[in-house]
């Protein structure tokens, strides 16, 4: 797994500054949250399906080798093969002899995180094979040659003048002068484009939202049809997926799936759920003629025995990300993992390695949004903290936070020390800050400073002085 | 390869799990489990008496953006028919094999094309394709379309138009309940290939996030409901 997470803090400063991604995140409040708040408002049994859910993913984690290998009987039952990969080298390497063995030069693309994760692409294109993204968002940054920066709305940071650019600089089957204002022009553009290559595909890729071990099926999610025509259409159908994805029953589906659309997109069903069992039978007159499943580990089973496990429930609908608002100030791209946002926080760190995810953890206010809206309900905030003092503990924190850390818990610890520290510090603000109450420059803060006003501590001493004086005044009254 | 990564992997799923396999009386109890599926938590919505889910599955329908219509047993073609002719599309129409659409295929103001068993797959260039339902879910006004000999799967999503026409008597409350249609379809078999849910036409948000009809789907999806039910009339 690629992470660039180490540049986190250059890759902010270039965020917040950047217009275009001001006004893409903007609409974020006015989408997903609204649209998630009222779906979630109209189903009075919400949080008894949040409830279930978490029980079905934390019974087939705690039995996941017996679903994985009932699941793996069913897909061969059906006629399909199952591939192992224990990393992302692995899963490439199965994708690509599976894509020589039936000679393929073109492959298009469903929406997949884990194809994201293991660098697919990348894989195919250095073997000459031609990997086509044909979710529009995918397809977009396929153009721009970026990565996601959401799970859910992969080109969430594009303005349509910009894909506007794309499409003139690689549709130039077109005439130059066409309109391309609307989201309608471009939208259509591409259904034109893309039907082709549906069409002419050797070998269709997708991922799955779900694995079903009664029944040997994948499932997936989607809105736009995309993911249908790539795995209909060619001869071969590929699924990429990861071992936390299996599920028992249709039934326990079905809770799953009640839930993941409305904390996504706040729809009660997307467009599109299909259902994947195996390939064409003998009579059917279309459908893919075989039919492979990769399933991933990549850091997972070794996840399962961590104090991060709950993590592994998530479904990847992108609630947490949609609310965080550290994600709404920086976007995608700055957390430097296809994984952004505080659930990208939590398992990055677990997938590829802490050392390289290092300022991930700390990306977060805690602010406990991401766990309120979370529908496995997710430790998140708990989770984060737990990798910070892994940081701390393996002394990958800079050297000045963790002084400052230690000089902090040696007064914590002392609250004659603290209470005398803070009051002093206080009336040192105070007299800084002037009549003003405001200070523009303050020691070992000058990177709050230099973008805005500190302001200093009103009049009447610290808290715990306060709260002294006000017990006196009461009991006084008494 | 994949052999010994397999291995590798559930090792390290029981190393995690401190344990070996799943021992005997455990793997019983989950055998039952996946032989014997209970629903878990099944919301209100998915409940109710025939009449109140036939008209909360054609109100969920038009939620989810589709166009409906009810009608009588045997006026299914003519249904077709005026939805082309009210919206300005061509009469020519892609029809699945399909025995309970023959009324569809012969409505003499469509003209129609066959798809599936002896006729072959859908082509490219059908612009409008009609096929019929094996459930329509009350929940969500979901459709439940599988493929088989005479049922096409991709005549769900090549066609820029698609009608889908579904019998009362088939409407059913939530995904539980189509569930149970699927397996008695499967009656022990593996599913078949494809099992799509459909709720409404495509779509997409990806172009900041305006919400667009007809992304790579169909850009219109018709409901056809055909009224064999009497019960579904007041209760």
């Amino acid at each position: 797994m690629h992470v660039t997470s180490r540049a986190f803090k250059e890759n902010v400063r270039g965020a917040v500054t950047d217009p275009n991604l001001r006004q893409s995140l903007a609409t974020m409040k006015t989408g997903f949250r609204a649209n998630r708040a009222k779906a979630v408002a109209a189903l009075p049994e919400f949080e008894a399906l949040r409830d279930a859910g978490k029980a079905i993913k934390d019974h087939a984690l705690a039995h996941l080798d017996y679903y994985l290998e009932r699941f793996e009987e069913r897909v061969v039952a059906a006629g399909g093969h199952v591939h192992w990969a224990r990393d992302g080298d692995e899963a490439c390497r199965a994708v690509l002899d599976i894509c020589r063995a039936h000679a393929a030069r073109v492959v298009t693309k469903g929406k997949s995180m884990v194809a994201e994760e293991i660098a697919l692409n990348q894989a195919l294109e250095a073997a000459g094979i031609q990997p086509v993204e044909t979710d529009l968002g995918e397809y977009i940054i396929q153009l721009r040659q970026e990565l996601p920066s959401h799970i859910i709305a992969p080109a969430i940071h594009v303005r349509k003048h910009q894909v506007a650019d794309s499409f003139r600089a690689h549709h130039r089957q077109f005439p130059a002068d066409r309109p391309l204002e609307e989201p309608r022009d471009l939208l259509d553009e591409a259904r034109v484009v893309l039907r082709d290559r549906f069409l002419s595909a050797d070998v269709g890729i997708t991922g799955a939202n779900l694995l079903i071990a009664e029944t040997g099926s994948t499932i997936i999610v989607t809105n736009e049809g995309n993911g249908d025509l790539t795995q209909l259409l060619p001869r071969v159908h590929i699924v990429v997926t990861s071992i936390e994805k299996v599920v028992p029953t249709l039934e326990d589906a079905a809770t799953v799936l009640r839930l993941l659309a409305r904390s996504a997109t706040g729809q009660l069903m997307s467009s599109y759920t299909t259902l994947s069992t195996g390939p064409r039978r003998p009579d059917d007159p279309d459908g893919p003629e075989h039919f492979h499943v990769v399933l991933l580990d990549n850091g997972r089973s070794r996840m399962l025995g961590s104090e991060f496990r709950d993590a592994l429930r998530c479904i990847r609908c992108a609630a947490c990300i949609n609310h965080c608002p550290v994600y709404g100030a920086i976007g995608g791209h700055a957390y430097g993992s296809v994984y952004p946002g505080p659930i990208g926080s939590v398992i990055t760190p677990a997938l590829a390695s802490l050392e390289e995810a290092a300022g991930l953890p700390n990306a977060s206010t805690l602010c406990g949004r991401c766990e309120a809206v979370c529908p496995m309900r997710i430790p998140l905030p708990r989770m984060l903290r737990n990798w910070r003092e892994h940081e701390f503990a393996r002394h990958l924190a800079p050297a000045r936070v963790r002084w400052g850390l230690r000089i902090w818990s040696l007064a914590a610890r002392r609250p004659a020390l603290y209470r005398m520290g803070s009051g002093v510090t206080a009336r040192l603000l105070m007299w800084l800050g002037g009549r003003r109450g405001r200070l523009s420059w303050a020691p070992m803060a000058s990177a709050w400073t230099r973008v805005r006003d500190l302001p200093a501590p009103p009049p009447g001493g610290t808290f715990m002085t306060r709260f002294r004086t006000m017990q006196g005044q009461r009991r006084s009254r008494r | 390869m994949s052999d010994i990564a397999r291995r590798a992997i559930l090792d390290g799923i029981r190393a995690s799990l401190r344990r070996g396999p799943v021992p005997e009386d455990t793997a019983a109890v989950l055998d039952r489990r996946l032989r014997r599926p209970e629903p878990n938590v099944v919301p209100a919505i998915a409940l109710g008496g025939r009449a109140a889910l036939v008209s909360r599955f054609l109100t969920a329908a038009a939620t989810a953006a589709a166009t409906t219509t009810r009608v009588a047993p045997g006026r299914e073609g003519a249904a077709v028919a005026d939805f082309l002719r009210a919206h300005n599309l061509p009469m020519a129409v892609a029809v699945a094999a399909d025995a309970r659409l023959d009324g569809v295929a012969a409505e003499p103001m469509l003209s129609v094309t066959r798809r599936g068993a002896d006729h072959g797959a859908p082509a490219a260039e059908d612009r409008v394709g009609v096929s019929h339902a094996l459930a329509g879910l009350a929940e969500t006004g979901t459709l439940v379309l599988v493929s088989g000999p005479d049922s096409p799967a991709t005549l769900n999503m090549l066609p820029d138009t698609h009608v889908v026409v579904v019998r009362a008597r088939d409407v059913v409350g939530g995904l539980e309940d189509g569930w149970e249609h699927l397996r008695a379809v499967a009656g022990g078999d593996p599913l078949p290939r494809t099992v799509h849910l459909v709720t409404g036409p495509s779509r997409t948000g990806d172009i900041e996030q305006t919400l667009q009809l007809g992304a790579h789907g169909p850009r219109q999806l018709h409901v056809v409901l055909v009224d064999d039910d009497p019960a579904a009339h007041g209760d």
